[in-house]
């Protein structure tokens, strides 16, 4: 069966069929590039739903022969064979399901993109593929492969569609992650070369029962392992990102457009997390002890300093890109727990953050578009003229606050709960970070939604041209703008009331991982 | 006398086809009135060299064999060079044929056949097994290339560069044929097998390492590898585009070529100092180490600052040296495949950057990065394929060049101890190329126009932009296809005579 290969790639026949669309057809080009991303989420959610049902998801396996690197006599028949390999578990189940949601939303959303769409529509659909292979993957080099189509993908998308310094924010983007992905590439060439396979499967069994291939072929010591899993770290932790790697990030939040950075905080900084989860955690267990200490304090400091930075800006795209940086750090406090619950929460606090920073980056599209400034300076009172949108706006604030009974709260709490368990003082400094959380959260958008009325707020700071007549102009949500942000509140509510939805697929990947880490 | 006449001349087919292809166009090019078009000679010389590819790929199967005394050989690594070097001289050829340089050049001919005589000479080196056949093939690729680089004679660029040629390729030979001496001189005997035999019981390993240096220096002339590379970015930027496609290509794996055929053959048989006997190859280690790791920086460093849009190629392709050298500096079992595999998808790539930069240089008149400006506009699918070559000679993956650059990397860490360090600045330097081939990128397709917008791609530019691309995209996503090749050779065994 391909079911994987065709829910990957299924976004390039839209690619196929934009390209015959007229560059002028707005209307068309909008609807094909909205319609392409319809197939992968019905076959996600198709999968999802049949694995709820007790569907064995190994059975979706693919694997097809695709290179065999050398086949020198002293080899087993199985070396050095790289292979295409897609297939799936629990884990990359649920950020699949992400992809695909936030995909149609961001492609929703994308309405408000006026130039160059057709080029735009393409590459946000190449984006998708990369995203969805990733996390479908079975192996080092598919991973690899397609994280780097994100990278591609996602520098035209900032560079070409973003704001003012949108070069420059791309090339930061580049830059940073090209480093992490050049890491990350050492590592996967050194465990091929040691291991002759690049099968996660296969990685997993031969980092546990080494077996020598002859002299050729140096075998992995432990130190070896230390090493390759501090370089895996470290390159995850570049995309993740991890304080002081962050500066790239604010740059991309604040330039690219805000449905570009819908899927960029709600998946790309996801794949950091689920490759920390996938290799650092699965591979090298017995390893991964030695550095959950120094994980978990750069959870909390990440926690922390983006938290209080997030307290000091006066512009929207900034305090949430450092409230970014703050909530995954506290997918960093999960991985460092080290036990069932943080590993629990880490995955949690991903889905969770990777909704919510969606759903206040399609409302910043829409203010941005409405009223031409996200600086929290200039506006204030919109929730006279548009209560629906500060609404939805509120919820956004309170679900990144981590409100009992929306999805942020069950990643914050079971990741605290999680270091709590084994290291209590730190997660004590770190929980401060939620208390920030709620300050900055609130003053923001109360700021912009209540606050002063919205002439007096221009009306003191020296009005722009124009300014005043787009307050005036400013009107509420549109019912397709609505959509997406009805659709993630929805699912925000949905996973914070019942959150079995994630823990049920979830269940056997943490089991197994937490007996690989030796109970 | 008489084994000379019943040799099986048959072996050396390719060559024979090269060599009678250049006769009869120099013959054509005299007899042919002055004012009419030089044209069909390039693509008569393409054919020709496509012709040898198809004999050379014909005797794949063929055991290995020599002929004149162990001079020409005819092993699975000449053959597999040689279908390098026959494949980039077809592609440069292709650029020959649409060549027209501002100034106007009413004798042009000389262009197809000089090239030819030029691959002749790569092609011999790449089947030398003996020292002075290595010297003699590799001299007439280099006298060939300074008057390709010379060509545009009205150009003050051209002419200069032709002359920087001459004076460093002369000073390269120089030194590589002093360490030939030496090496003459401990041996008695100018066959590489008798050489690589008499060597083993050899203790004069002083000697040895300095003729090891002086060879190696004259060969990174040759590559131009840092700390010998100067040469290069005066040369690209003077010669015609066509001829620096051809150096850039062409005569890197030729010295490639000859720095295996050479140092290999040679020095991995002769025994080091030291308290563990090793072979002077592996004690030299440390030091190819160090030239690898100084040509990838300086050559992706030096990059970033150039405007010149054949500088730029230039640096890059020194980067791209560095990156060969350091394959070759792994000297693990992977090391002649994975040489293999990067030449290859290194020729195709570049060849099509080339191949579209020409045309640009042809039309704009000048060759700065901005006269890439805003190409996407009005011609979508050549940006498209430029923007494909870029991202391979950056290496990203899903294009040829991630599949050779990971082969390397698998062949640095694969063997104890790993050459980690290299790898660490290979993977550096390539974060730093993306800089300069993603500026290039941002040229084509976010900036706006301001020039007028370019005619079609002429028929040979356009045969091999497509070669190109289609070779670049087949191996990025189906590389087995070349693994498949590469396979017939059964890792070189023969190599060693």
């Amino acid at each position: 069966m391909m079911f994987l290969s065709l829910l990957v790639f299924s976004p390039l026949l839209g690619i196929v069929l934009l390209m015959f669309v007229r560059k002028t057809d707005a209307r068309m080009i909008q609807w094909l590039g909205t319609a392409a991303t319809v197939p992968p989420l019905i076959l996600a959610l198709f999968a999802f739903i049949q694995s709820g049902r007790g569907f064995r998801l190994e059975r979706l396996d693919e694997a097809q022969d695709w290179v065999r690197l050398t086949d020198l006599p002293f080899l087993t028949d199985a070396a050095y064979v790289i292979r295409y390999e897609l297939g799936i578990d629990g884990l990359s189940l649920v950020f699949i399901v992400l992809t695909a949601v936030l995909a149609t939303l961001a492609a929703l959303a994308s309405m408000l993109v006026k130039t160059e769409k057709k080029g735009y529509f393409l590459w946000l659909l190449a984006l998708e593929i990369g995203m969805l292979g990733v996390f479908a993957a079975a192996n080092f080099v598919w991973f690899f492969l397609f994280l780097e189509v994100t990278l591609v993908a996602m520098f035209f998308l900032v560079g070409k569609w973003g704001g003012f310094e949108r070069e420059r924010a791309a090339y930061s983007y580049l830059l940073y992650n090209g480093l992490g992905s050049a890491l990350l590439l050492v590592v996967i060439a050194v465990l091929i070369a040691r291991t002759g396979t690049a099968n996660f499967a296969l990685l997993h069994e031969m980092l546990h029962n080494p077996v020598a291939q002859g002299q050729w072929i140096a075998p992995l010591t432990g130190e070896g392992r230390r090493w390759l899993l501090g370089g895996l770290l470290l390159a995850f932790a570049v995309k993740l990102p991890a304080v002081p790697l962050h500066r790239w990030l604010i740059r991309v939040h604040v330039e690219a457009p805000p449905p570009v950075v819908m899927l960029h905080a709600g998946v790309l900084l996801k794949i950091a997390a689920y490759g920390m989860i996938r290799f650092g955690v699965g591979l090298f267990p017995d390893e991964f002890r030695a550095f959950a200490g120094a994980i978990a304090v750069f959870g909390v400091i990440n926690v922390l300093y983006g938290a209080l930075l997030a307290l000091r800006q006066r512009e929207l795209k900034r305090v949430l890109a450092y409230s970014s940086v703050s909530h995954m750090g506290v997918v960093l406090i999960g991985l460092g727990a080290l036990n069932e619950a943080g590993i629990q929460g880490a995955v949690f606090q991903s889905v969770a953050h990777g909704l919510i920073s969606a759903l206040s980056f399609s409302l910043v599209g829409v203010l941005a578009h409405r009223i031409g400034t996200t600086d929290i300076n200039r506006l204030g009172g919109l929730a006279k003229a548009m209560p629906l949108f500060s609404g939805y706006l509120l919820t956004a604030a309170l679900a990144l606050l981590g409100l009992p009974g929306l999805a942020g709260f069950v990643g914050e709490f079971t990741s605290f709960l999680g270091l709590f368990q084994t290291k209590p003082a730190l997660a004590a400094v770190g929980a401060l970070g939620l208390i920030l959380a709620a300050a900055y959260s609130l003053k923001a958008v109360l700021d912009i939604t209540f606050g002063r009325d919205r002439k007096e707020a221009v009306m003191g700071s020296r009005p722009a041209a124009g300014e005043i007549e787009a307050h005036r102009a400013a009107v509420d949500l549109r019912g397709k703008e609505a959509a997406p942000a009805f659709i993630l509140v929805a699912l925000i509510v949905a996973v914070g009331v019942y959150p079995q939805l994630l823990a049920a697929p979830l269940a056997a990947v943490v089991e197994t991982m937490m007996n690989g880490l030796g109970g | 006398m008489n084994d000379v006449w019943q040799s099986d001349w048959g072996m050396m087919a390719p060559e024979w086809i090269v060599l009678a292809a250049a006769i009869v166009l120099l013959a054509i090019d005299l007899a042919l009135p002055s004012d009419r078009s030089r044209r069909p000679l390039a693509w008569g010389a393409a054919a020709s060299a496509v012709l040898a590819m198809i004999a050379t790929a014909a005797m794949i199967p063929a055991e290995p064999a020599s002929i004149l005394h162990d001079t020409f050989r005819l092993d699975a690594f000449a053959k597999a060079f040689k279908l390098i070097l026959l494949a980039g001289g077809a592609l440069a050829l292709l650029l020959v044929a649409e060549w027209a340089p501002k100034e106007g050049s009413p004798h042009r001919g000389e262009f197809a056949y000089m090239m030819l005589f030029a691959l002749l000479g790569a092609m011999m080196t790449a089947s030398s097994g003996d020292l002075l056949a290595l010297f003699v093939s590799i001299e007439l690729l280099s006298v060939s290339s300074y008057i390709l680089a010379g060509l545009r004679k009205t150009a003050p660029s051209s002419n200069e560069a032709a002359l920087k040629y001459v004076i460093n390729g002369g000073i390269a030979t120089a030194i590589m044929l002093f360490g030939m001496s030496y090496v003459f001189g401990l041996t008695g005997t100018t066959n590489l097998g008798d050489i690589a035999r008499r060597l083993q019981e050899s203790n004069e390993t002083y000697m040895l390492a300095l003729a090891f240096l002086l060879l190696l220096i004259g060969v990174s002339f040759k590559l131009a590898t840092v700390p010998f590379h100067m040469w290069a970015p005066d040369v690209y930027e003077g010669a015609p585009v066509p001829a620096t496609a051809f150096f850039a290509v062409v005569s890197k794996t030729a010295g490639f070529v000859l720095l295996l055929r050479l140092l290999v053959t040679v020095f991995a048989a002769a025994p080091s100092e030291g308290r563990e006997p090793s072979s002077l190859l592996l004690s030299m280690q440390p030091v190819i180490t160090i030239l690898a790791g100084l040509t990838m920086i300086i050559g992706s460093v030096v990059a970033l600052r150039q405007r010149s849009l054949k500088r730029l190629l230039a640096y890059s392709s020194i980067a791209h040296a560095g990156y060969l050298l350091a394959g070759f500096a792994a000297m693990s079992w992977a090391m002649i495949d994975s040489l293999w595999m990067y030449l290859l998808v290194y020729t195709l790539m570049n060849i099509g950057a080339f191949a579209i930069i020409a045309h640009i240089v042809n039309e704009t008149g000048s060759d700065d990065l901005d006269g890439l400006a805003g190409l996407y506009r009005h011609r979508p699918l050549l940006a498209a394929a430029l923007g494909l070559f870029l991202l391979s000679l950056a290496g990203i993956p899903g294009t040829a060049g991630f599949i050779a650059k990971l082969y390397i990397f698998i062949g640095l860490v694969v063997t104890e101890p790993g050459h980690y360090v290299l790898a660490a600045v290979m993977a550096i330097t390539t974060v730093i190329s993306y800089v300069y081939y993603f500026n290039l990128i941002v040229q084509l397709f976010f900036r706006p126009t301001f020039t007028a917008p370019l005619r079609r791609l002429p028929a040979g530019l356009s045969t091999a932009v497509v070669l190109c691309a289609l070779g670049t995209l087949a191996i990025g996503w189906a590389p087995g296809l070349a693994y498949d090749v590469l396979a017939q050779f059964g890792h070189f065994g023969d190599f060693l005579p």
